[in-house]
């Protein structure tokens, strides 16, 4: 078998929520051993849980993707089955430290020595706060490669400003240009495009920088302020901005030239979103429906005048799709050339035809979770597949691993700073 | 001499529009050599979407193609004529990277697939982009970017319970699928760097939706945990303040709601009616009726304030926030601009216009524009003769038509 490409490579980690663990889990899929030191003095919320010990309540009120554990249960290890966790934290190592007390820099400042690179999106201040930064890093491995990912970079006036994703996505002016165009933007609901764009990203920094290190053997520092990272996706806006002084606002589903939209069909919450494009797409689209006579008006005979009336289209096509299943509705118009899909919901998903011929979802197992399939990588690859080898890890699982094998530690030494309260498996009981 | 992180490799692209081209920019921004493989006389399909200067279009002005294909070269083939598959292939076994995303099976019958390719240059990576990857019932399926969220990501939940699922601003999740096929390439290139075999990264773009952070994978393994979908929430279903208000001048989006409450209290000032044990009690979050005093409370002060000003109040009591920008905003923001987030780029038709800018900075290999946007054909000679062309050579397949 080809070993892996990132086989051989030690990746250290202190991330938090959602945009530095998803950067690691390429790298994780790619084969580099991942290890998430993970401080048991403080709990990142929303990195292993909101709390880390939810109540049942709690778990019952939160939307599904934070508080749909297992049986909507926290079970007795709560920090293990967190949906929002589980699903970045395959194929890495995990280890514990209490950060709260003075020698655990010096543990920190051992694994930086046998690590090729530190990736954190903390606020800018906790790393301060342990005196983490790249000089430092660079004096106990010469050739490390660093990555951090605050919210707004480490200098100028917003670094040590505080953002979830959501927050994010209103300052690079993400949420201006989507949501219901009939409403203000107080009727947009959050998504986390930052986050995602980040990981990826953050990912494709860290490769990049190995690439020049394997070349010169030089490390180097990346720094990748999660806002402006993100601004480069909105190229088009920008640049209408340039060119035209325009500041753009939302079209919601539509498209700037194609008939577009989400339209409801049989069923409750079931949708089809439909684009047709040209004119040879929209006598596609007739034929498809059987010809009907209104779409045959001379005022739908172009597309400049079909988006004039796409009002009316819109009640057309929904006269339609409202009497069909959204999976017939795509089967049908993509046998005519025309692009149509249902929005999936999460058992859709699974159950898709397409995407279970293509392996996207993996079985794996963990102790405190199950056994259950989760989305793998977002690409393929022929060789080297970024297959799930290990499950989602536990907090501290690979502490013996760590400790041992990487550090050289001895067992009286292990000992010892388990009884320090370094090495554990679990969040201290008063931890809320 | 400019020694970007990926100096060392070359790339043929044969890519257009969006998700494609964004994946070589950022192999390109950071230092690989791109040889933009375009039709001739007609070029990638991103030079005809806008913006234009003054909504004119011409193919040499479009925002998004020049924002999209800075710091590559650009050549024109016929790929369907011999003598232009014969220069691509040439290209190719100069080439570490392909990147293409024609059809899946377009580059089997133009004779360019993979196992071609190699036969002369075994080391090769091919990148493949498609909408739904190169197998499966929904290969040849068409697509757009709404239909990518809605099949593929979390639009199921994206929006309000009594309306139709939303998607997310233009062309975003294309430029996502694009950077996630940078990672592969990258990957899959560290492996031919180290001796090791090329092979094909297969990018679905609807994949890179169902293995996106933003919320869906989440959702999908909630979904194993539990059995339960996800759902669209009701307006204003969760705690408060939470979600977007208006202000003086625009917007501010606030997370403030329960263990926060208390720094919401201390931004507006920390008024004696809502130091009332009321508002502390278990269930005050979940109360529609404090909900409802409390946000008259909230909107009477936000509605006081400017977005910028009431963020940087909110910020001084540690509130969670972010006003919502407009691209002029954006443009003129003190913190971005003293952090060199835009880049001044100067095209020979264009002219000189502002950019968006890097996305990340690296301390010894950094971002760099060392060149605008190619023009349709703009490197035809220059890449013509580093393959050995003479001028007569170059002169025939110009008369042909084939560039």
């Amino acid at each position: 078998m080809t070993k892996l490409p990132l086989d051989g490579i030690r990746v250290l980690e202190m991330t938090v929520v959602w945009a530095g663990p998803y950067c690691t889990s390429f790298l994780a899929d790619l084969g580099a051993e991942i290890i998430r030191v993970e401080s048991l003095a403080t709990f990142a919320p929303l990195t292993r849980g909101v709390r880390a010990h939810p109540t049942k309540l709690q778990l019952e009120n939160q939307p599904l993707f934070m508080g749909g554990y297992p049986d909507r249960q926290p079970g007795s290890r709560p920090w293990n089955r967190f949906p929002i966790f589980n699903v970045h934290a395959r194929n890495k190592r995990s280890m514990t430290l209490d950060l709260s007390q003075p020698n655990s820099m010096d543990i920190f400042k051992d694994l930086v020595k046998v690590s090729d690179v530190f990736v954190e999106n903390n606020v800018v201040a906790r790393m301060d706060d342990l005196g983490i930064d790249y000089p430092m890093l660079k004096e106990l491995r010469e050739d490390i490669v660093m990555l951090r990912m605050p919210a707004y970079g480490t200098t100028g006036e917003y670094r040590d400003y505080r953002a979830l994703g959501i927050h994010l996505e209103g300052v690079i002016g993400h949420t201006l240009l989507r949501g219901y165009p009939d409403m203000d933007a107080s009727g947009n609901t959050p998504v986390y495009m930052a986050d995602a764009a980040g990981g990826s990203h953050g990912a494709f920094a860290v490769l990049a920088a190995l690439h020049y290190r394997r070349r010169t053997g030089k490390g180097q520092y990346i720094e990748l302020g999660q806002a402006e990272d993100a601004m480069p996706m909105m190229g088009q806006f920008f640049m209408d901005y340039t060119m035209n002084h325009r500041n753009s606002s939302t079209i919601g589903n539509r498209h700037p030239t194609a008939i577009q939209g989400c339209y409801p069909c049989l069923g409750k919450d079931r949708w089809v979103c439909i684009t047709i494009r040209d004119d040879q797409e929209w006598l596609s689209f007739s034929r498809a429906l059987g010809d009907p006579q209104w779409a045959s008006d001379p005022k739908f005979s172009d597309s400049i005048s079909r988006w004039e009336n796409h009002d009316e289209i819109d009640t057309y096509i929904s006269l339609w799709t409202q009497k069909m299943e959204d999976f017939d509705a795509m089967r049908i118009l993509q046998a005519s050339g025309v692009a149509a899909g249902p929005v999936m919901n999460q058992q859709d998903s699974y159950e898709n035809p397409h995407l279970i011929e293509r392996s996207m979802f993996q079985e794996a197992s963990q102790e405190d979770a199950g056994t259950h399939f989760y989305p793998r990588a977002p690409y393929t690859m022929s060789l080297t597949p970024p297959n799930i080898s290990r499950g989602p890890v536990r907090l501290g699982e690979d502490n013996e691993y760590v400790y041992k094998s990487v550090l050289g530690y001895s067992d009286s030494y292990y000992k010892e700073l388990e009884t320090q309260g370094h090495i554990s498996m679990d969040y201290p009981d008063y931890m809320e | 001499m400019f020694d970007g992180a990926l100096s060392h490799i070359r790339v043929v692209d044969f890519t257009t529009h969006v998700a494609g081209p964004y994946c070589t920019k950022l192999l390109a921004d950071y230092g690989a050599d791109i040889i933009k493989v375009e039709l001739p006389g007609v070029g990638d399909s991103g030079r005809r979407m806008g913006p234009f200067p003054n909504d004119i279009p011409h193919p040499e002005k479009s925002g998004l193609f020049l924002h999209l294909n800075t710091n590559k070269r650009s050549i024109t083939l016929d790929l369907k004529s011999s003598a232009g598959r014969k220069v691509a292939i040439a290209l190719a076994n100069t080439a570490d990277l392909v990147v293409e995303n024609f059809r899946p099976g377009v580059m089997d019958r133009l004779g360019l697939d993979l196992k071609t390719l190699q036969a002369s240059n075994p080391r090769l990576v091919m990148t493949s982009i498609s909408n739904f990857g190169q197998t499966g019932p929904y290969r040849d399926y068409k697509s757009s970017d709404l239909l990518v969220y809605g099949m593929g990501g979390e639009m199921n939940s994206t929006g309000l319970a009594h309306r139709e699922p939303i998607k997310l601003g233009a062309n975003i999740v294309l430029y996502q699928a694009g950077s996630v096929a940078a990672v592969g390439s990258a990957g899959a290139l560290f492996l031919t760097q180290n001796d090791g075999p090329g092979q094909l990264v297969d990018v679905s773009i609807m994949e890179t939706q169902v293995g996106s952070i933003d919320r869906r994978m989440s959702a999908l393994i909630a979904y194993q945990y539990t059995g339960e979908n996800s759902t669209r929430m009701p307006f204003g279903a969760s705690g408060y303040p939470i979600g977007v208000y208006p202000c003086e001048d625009g917007y501010l989006e606030v997370t403030g709601g329960l263990i926060y409450f208390p720094r919401v209290v201390d931004m507006l000032g920390n008024p004696p009616e809502l130091l009332h044990p009321r508002w502390y009690q278990p269930q005050s979050q979940g109360d529609p009726e404090l909900k409802d005093e409390f946000e008259g409370h909230f909107l009477s002060w936000t509605l006081q304030h400017g977005k910028l000003e009431a963020w940087q109040i909110a910020q001084r009591s540690g509130v969670l926030s972010g006003p919502l920008n407009t691209m002029e905003d954006i443009s003129k923001d003190k913190h971005f601009n003293s952090r060199g987030a835009f880049a001044q780029i100067d095209h020979p038709i264009a002219g000189v216009l502002r950019y968006p800018g890097r996305p990340f900075t690296m301390s010894e290999s950094p971002w760099a524009v060392r060149r605008p946007a190619p023009l349709l054909g703009q490197h035809n000679k220059e890449i013509l003769e580093e393959l050995g062309y003479g001028p007569d050579d170059i002169a025939l397949l110009r008369t042909q038509g084939v560039i």
